[in-house]
């Protein structure tokens, strides 16, 4: 049976490391710090002034006034309207500006006939995603403009006010200021637990292995459950100090809503720190070298939070077998769930399955990792 | 450079090799991870918004309603994949997060459509993904245009037989209309992974070097071998270039292997000169050593080091332009990025990789870095040298 003496004697060991190591104490609480400031201050993938040339070859009032109405839009900054191709050609090449937008020579005399105009768009394609929001934006203050003219068109020949045949009305739900932060910033939670986690207990038991003392601790009547429950209380404690640091600093610093219950909350992040911290373990018990098992830590738990889970990049677009991996990645449901409690406050009856999941995960790895401690241990 | 003993040095560098090299699966994690981070952007990181799934309600059910169906249908944008019987399904189904926005045609809208007057349609979106939702948006209007330019196209042609009849509707007339044509440059296709690959390049010799370095130190304070070394001839110049040749090394030979695996499996284009890729990672690496060379001279602990690399590498990393543009970052970060290795150096790989640029355009940012780099190697240097003193 477990003994919850050596338990805690063990723990009390680990919680006496960490505060014997101020430095680093003061970085497992500073990370998740500053990347909630650098995804809640700092980056964002909304785009918005996009810097802008206009080659105006007509040079008349209508061309003018397209002009004018891209510097209306909040989405385009107009830096220079220029007369040739040739800084153009320079700027996009150096990454000042995004999009060129080449204003014809029969622009007016097009529009006053009743003509189309055919406005040419350059635009700096290596940032697929950026240059797929310029051109929708751009398209957008081309097909008001449009829609301008052919009124005041239809006006001045008398034929009374034109109607839009249909219009959409759209209506933004859980996010409706679509701020790309209200939904990093829920995610995000997940990636730290998982950074810290890795950082921490993955080098534990290695260090124990590089610096000799498993030998030692093999000798005592230490059994390898209390080890493990042992060595993850102190980085429980870290870790739900870190997330309780993610929630707060979240909803009131960046004001990202939170509608669900907070209950649930705490029970989802318990559940999922437990497993993450019990992965961590199983890699430094198998590596039994720091930076073997740092290296492993972080891209097998890290590398999958941030890019296979869903917390900033949609896994309905990934390939059928990347889709298919990212069912294995624990941090897929945790990101559901977060999303869900956070934006759509949506409970239980909705999230019961991630749960259960992530409870089965923890409880997975937690008795794999006990088992090949035994296992190295007698063998030793 | 006076008194440097090569041979000592060389000496060094061979043990940093043997000791890094002997464990095969040390080995292994200077190759495969940067294989799979490169497949995992290359594959996976993708915000490209294709078929997207979306619920239709249909209030109306009329030939006009399912007109516009067709039109949500023709795009290649969106997938109809539920069909809703009763409006109070939207909520579930956008909670659930089935369906990415909902189109809601009320009751009413063919006979506007049939009477001349401006019919209504609702676009619920999922705004949870901002970025999604804002090209979800895009699209939606882009596909109703479609049909409504459709519509008044009949119009106008019902106009124009009612006229030849003499029942004197209003005159038809041609509307001016603006066309816009779009020409992509670099990336002609808007593949998100000619994007991503290439500062994969960047942010995998960053890591391997930064970490290799501080850990190789203070691995040696660690396990106490550390004293051994310094009662021994070497001196801290040597020590220090012996510790930090090998692992120049190792990233130059990363970034040639990542090239490679960008050229030949992803087909990423590489317009530019490679021996200007080559010289630029050089002096990125001038800035990566001297970052670790000064991780190890303030940590004890190799768990200290890592936690620090981390500390230094991850927002490093973050305001390089790697995943999020510069350009969208407040105007006092985008300023602190001017003090960053790393955008100068994503700069360059991207520049090199997919618009072909040369020295003439990438001057500066070479000029920053190697700026950079002799700073950080000078203060660590002189840190380094205290600290075995």
């Amino acid at each position: 049976m477990i003994s919850l003496r050596r338990t805690r004697a063990m723990a009390r060991k680990e919680f006496l490391h960490i505060f014997r190591d101020p430095r680093s104490l003061v970085m497992a609480l500073a990370i998740p710090v500053i990347m909630l400031l650098l995804f809640g201050y700092a980056l964002s993938l909304d785009v918005e002034r996009v810097p802008t040339m206009v080659y105006d070859v007509e040079r008349s009032v209508q061309s003018r006034e397209l002009i004018a109405a891209f510097r209306g839009s909040r989405y385009f900054e107009v830096a220079d309207v220029v007369s040739s191709y040739v800084p153009i050609d320079r700027a996009i090449n150096r990454g000042e500006i995004l999009i060129a937008i080449v204003i014809p020579s029969d622009y007016s005399r097009q529009l006053l006939r009743g003509g189309t105009a055919k406005l040419q768009v350059l635009v700096d394609g290596s940032d697929s995603n950026t240059a797929s929001l310029a051109i929708a934006y751009a398209q957008g203050v081309i097909a008001t403009q449009s829609a301008r003219l052919q009124l005041r068109f239809a006006d001045a020949r008398g034929a009374g006010p034109l109607r839009v045949p249909v219009d959409v009305q759209s209506r933004v739900w859980y996010n409706s200021d679509l701020k790309s932060k209200n939904f990093i910033i829920p995610g995000l939670i997940a990636v730290i637990l998982q950074v810290i986690a890795a950082l921490l207990t993955s080098l534990t038991i290695a260090r124990e292995w590089e610096l000799g003392n498993m030998e030692l601790l093999l000798s005592t009547p230490l059994r390898p459950t209390e080890l493990v429950l042992g060595k993850m209380a102190a980085f429980f404690a870290i870790g739900a100090a870190d997330a309780v640091i993610a929630v707060l600093l979240g909803r009131f610093a960046f004001g990202v809503p939170l509608r669900g219950s907070l209950l649930l909350l705490a029970l989802a992040v318990f559940v999922f720190l437990f497993g993450s911290l019990c992965w961590g373990l199983l890699i430094s018990a198998l590596a039994r070298n720091q930076l073997l098992a740092y290296q492993v830590g972080l891209i097998t738990s890290f590398l999958p939070s941030f890019l296979l889970s869903g917390f900033i990049y949609s896994i309905e677009n990934m390939p059928a077998v990347v889709q298919a991996v990212t069912y294995i990645v624990p941090s897929r449901y945790f990101i559901v769930a977060l999303k869900g409690i956070f934006l759509k406050g949506i409970g239980l009856p909705l999230l019961w399955p991630q749960l259960l999941l992530l409870s089965l995960y923890a409880a997975i790895v937690f008795a794999v990792a006990s088992k090949r401690l035994n296992q190295k241990l007698v063998s030793k | 450079m006076m008194g440097l003993n090569w041979e000592r040095i060389a000496e060094i560098v061979r043990k940093e090799f043997r000791q890094v090299l002997r464990d095969p699966r040390l080995r292994t994690v200077l190759i495969v991870p940067p294989i799979v981070q490169s497949i995992i952007f290359g594959f996976a990181v993708n915000m490209d918004v294709e078929h997207s799934r979306i619920g239709w309600f249909d209030g109306d059910r009329s030939v006009q309603s399912r007109e516009l169906r067709a039109a949500f249908e023709g795009s290649p944008s969106f997938v109809v994949s539920r069909v809703l019987e009763s409006d109070r399904e939207a909520e579930r189904l956008l909670d659930r997060g089935e369906v990415m926005a909902i189109v809601r045609v009320m009751p009413g809208f063919g006979a506007d459509v049939m009477r001349g007057e401006t019919a209504n349609v609702q676009l619920l979106v999922d705004g949870a993904n901002s970025n999604t939702a804002s090209i979800v948006q895009e699209y939606g209007r882009r596909a109703v245009g479609i049909y409504s330019a459709n519509v008044r196209d009949r119009q106008k042609n019902q106009r124009a037989l009612a006229r030849t009849q003499g029942k004197g509707a209003p005159l038809s007339m041609d509307l001016p209309s603006l066309h816009m044509e779009t020409r992509v440059w670099f990336n002609e296709n808007l593949i998100s992974r000619n994007y991503f690959v290439p500062g994969v390049v960047v942010n995998i010799i960053a890591l391997v070097t930064l970490m290799l370095t501080a850990l190789a130190i203070v691995r040696e304070k660690e396990i106490g071998t550390m004293e051994q070394l310094i009662v021994t001839p070497i001196q801290p110049m040597e020590l220090m270039l012996g510790k930090t040749i090998p692992f120049a090394l190792v990233g130059l030979f990363q970034t040639a292997m990542l090239t490679l695996v960008a050229r030949v499996l992803f087909h990423v284009p590489v317009r530019g000169s490679l021996l200007l890729l080559f010289g630029s990672a050089l002096l990125f690496l001038l800035t990566t050593l001297g970052a670790g060379l000064y991780i190890s001279t303030v940590s004890r602990t190799q768990q200290q080091a890592m936690m620090s690399t981390f500390f230094f590498f991850f927002p490093a990393l973050l305001l390089s332009g790697f995943a999020f543009p510069i350009a969208s970052m407040p105007l006092p970060v985008q300023w602190l990025t001017f003090l960053n290795p790393v955008r100068y150096f994503m700069e360059i790989v991207r520049g090199v990789f997919l618009k072909g640029l040369g020295f003439a355009e990438l001057w500066p940012q070479m000029l920053a870095m190697a700026v950079l780099g002799v700073t950080v190697i000078a203060v660590s240097a002189q840190r380094f040298h205290k600290r075995l003193d």
